[in-house]
């Protein structure tokens, strides 16, 4: 018997390889015909004219991800905090399933909300297309919240108690207990939450899709149209045939997002294992 | 020290605003879905066929796919999901094989849904030549969720407290009986919830799926063949207001709106509810 779940154990390291060898030796092959400082350092995404520098894509990933965790960290930290400190027990009663269905929302409902609301909003309100990063990052915000909340819920909670004991018997307020002892104890966890988010916003695909606009161009301002990575693989996959140069790119373009991704939770290994130091 | 007590109460204030503030948001987004595509729902829309170019057309094959896709990967994913979690919780030690295995399944989980699209692609449609298909569809949103299926079952297994396991031993079981016969049952609640969550949002998966089971449906319906191409309800919602022409558009994306989150909706209601209720029961009202 106990062959068979070290059997099943064993599948899901040897997925996980297949994964990372599969889009490896597909995506570098683009470096046959691409040179790599192109690829990473050109903002001209030709195709049709065999160019294919994918800067573009990688800055707007890059800033989309920073915007949205941006908008996200402060509600979600403050969520956290009122759900292990301060909320009566009905009140986190009522926020734990709202949070299980915020996750739930299908990422194509959020961008289709984000393509009839927000989008029209902002196009009256500033006067442009209304497409771009901001409306993109908004969506994405809303996405991010329940990861960064309830990891960081996790963290506030499994802290000692004696230390806001001790805090509470040197005469602090609720609040000073919160903001000098229980915020800073926890914040190798509340770091997790927030690693855990931005992989969840460079990751998204349909929701980025619907709001971003997609030309392949390097953003002017927060509201212009451009592509990030997941969604110029979603975009050109179709117009392209296996083993062409372009369609190796997008192959290239996954494989460095499964590379960021690894490395966000490497990162995240280490600065937990830190945390338990301490 | 009255600045102190101030700040204090100011504070209260502000965590508390961002609580409600959470909970007006998902109020508004539910309330903007529903109010705006369940008018649009109707049992025509709900089992008719699409169109394509006239008014009128309905998501029956696409509603199908979704849950017959769904049902077969969670088919490939539960026994392999179930055993690894198994052996992580009760037969794992701490050595560098276990702790290397944590990491994959944390790093699976964490990988977007648009790269299983691509791996799909290549090797489940190009080289094993399964196509635009059920199953190519059904096999990557496997790998998809099947690292949350590891992670629930280990979890609801290590929140059984040990006497179960040790009582049942102490009577003279193998680990393996112990296991089946306490421990699994005690957990169910607990995976119930789990996997029925993990299904709700794979029912929702859209980046992994367009070109896995694509961007079309069998001409019969339903057809439960699994080579047959199997766009489901979300990638349809996607594909009708991108791509497609036909001029109500808007109301069918709506109305499949609607129906996804109410589908998630129900599936968070109906099982995941009950079964917390009846955890909670169960361990004694805590």
């Amino acid at each position: 018997m106990k062959w068979i779940f070290v059997g099943s154990a064993t599948v899901v390291l040897a997925i996980i390889f297949s994964i990372i060898l599969f889009l490896g030796l597909q995506g570098v092959r683009t470096f046959r015909d691409v040179s790599p400082v192109t690829f990473f350092f050109s903002t001209e995404w030709l195709p049709d004219e065999n160019r294919f520098g994918a800067f573009s894509f990688f800055f707007s990933t890059f800033a989309l991800t920073f915007c949205s965790v941006l908008m996200a960290v402060p509600l979600a930290l403050s969520g956290a905090l009122f759900m292990a400190k301060i909320a009566p027990p009905w009140m986190r009663e009522l926020m734990r399933p709202a949070i299980d269905v915020f996750v739930g929302i299908p990422s194509v409902v959020y961008g289709f909300i984000g393509l009839t609301v927000i989008v029209p909003f902002l196009a009256k309100r500033t006067g442009t297309i209304g497409y771009g990063i901001l409306p993109a990052a908004i969506i994405l915000a809303v996405m991010i919240l329940p990861t960064v909340l309830s990891v960081a819920e996790d963290a506030i909670r499994s802290l000692p108690r004696k230390l806001e004991d001790a805090s509470y018997a040197l005469g602090a307020t609720r609040w000073q207990t919160i903001w000098r002892a229980a915020l800073p104890a926890a914040t190798p966890g509340i770091w997790t939450g927030v690693v855990l988010g931005m992989g969840r916003a460079i990751g998204e695909t349909m929701a980025v899709f619907m709001v971003i606009g997609n030309s392949p161009q390097f953003p002017k301002s927060l509201l212009d149209s451009t592509t990030v990575l997941t969604t110029a693989i979603v975009k050109d996959m179709p117009h392209t045939f296996y083993g062409t140069t372009w369609n190796n790119a997008l192959y290239l373009m996954g494989l460095c997002l499964l590379l960021v991704s690894l490395s966000l939770i490497l990162f995240i290994r280490v600065v937990s294992r830190r945390g338990e130091r301490l | 020290m009255n600045a102190n007590r101030m700040a204090d109460r100011i504070a209260s204030l502000m965590l508390w605003l961002a609580g409600v503030t959470i909970l007006c948001v998902l109020a508004w987004l539910l309330w903007r879905i529903l109010a705006g595509g369940l008018p649009h729902v109707s049992f025509r829309f709900l089992f008719g066929r699409p169109r394509e170019i006239q008014v009128g057309g309905g998501i029956g094959p696409q509603l199908f796919n979704s849950f017959y896709i769904l049902f077969l990967s969670l088919a490939f994913s539960l026994p392999i999901g179930f055993a690894a979690g198994i052996y992580l919780a009760m037969y794992a030690r701490q050595n560098r094989f276990t702790s290397f295995i944590r990491v994959s399944i944390e790093s699976l989980s964490s990988i977007p849904s648009i790269v299983f699209g691509l791996f799909g692609l290549l090797v489940f449609v190009n080289w094993m030549q399964f196509k635009f298909s059920i199953l190519s569809g059904a096999l990557t949103l496997a790998l998809l969720h099947l690292p949350v299926l590891v992670s629930v079952t280990e979890t609801s297994l290590r929140a059984v407290p040990v006497s179960y396991f040790e009582a049942s031993l102490a009577l003279g079981s193998t680990k393996w009986q112990a296991i089946r016969k306490a421990l699994i049952p005690a957990a169910l609640p607990n995976l119930v919830t789990g996997v029925t969550l993990a299904a709700g949002r794979a029912l929702g998966e859209s980046a992994a799926l367009i070109y896995t089971a694509g961007l079309s449906v069998s001409r019969r319906f339903p057809d439960f063949d699994p080579m047959s191409a199997g766009e489901t309800l979300a990638v349809h919602l996607w594909y009708v207001q991108a791509e497609s022409v036909v001029p109500d558009a808007k109301q069918i994306a709506q109305g499949s709106a609607a129906v996804l989150v109410l589908v998630v909706l129900l599936f968070n209601l109906l099982i995941a509810v009950p079964s917390r209720l009846l955890q909670k029961r169960l361990s004694g009202g805590k």
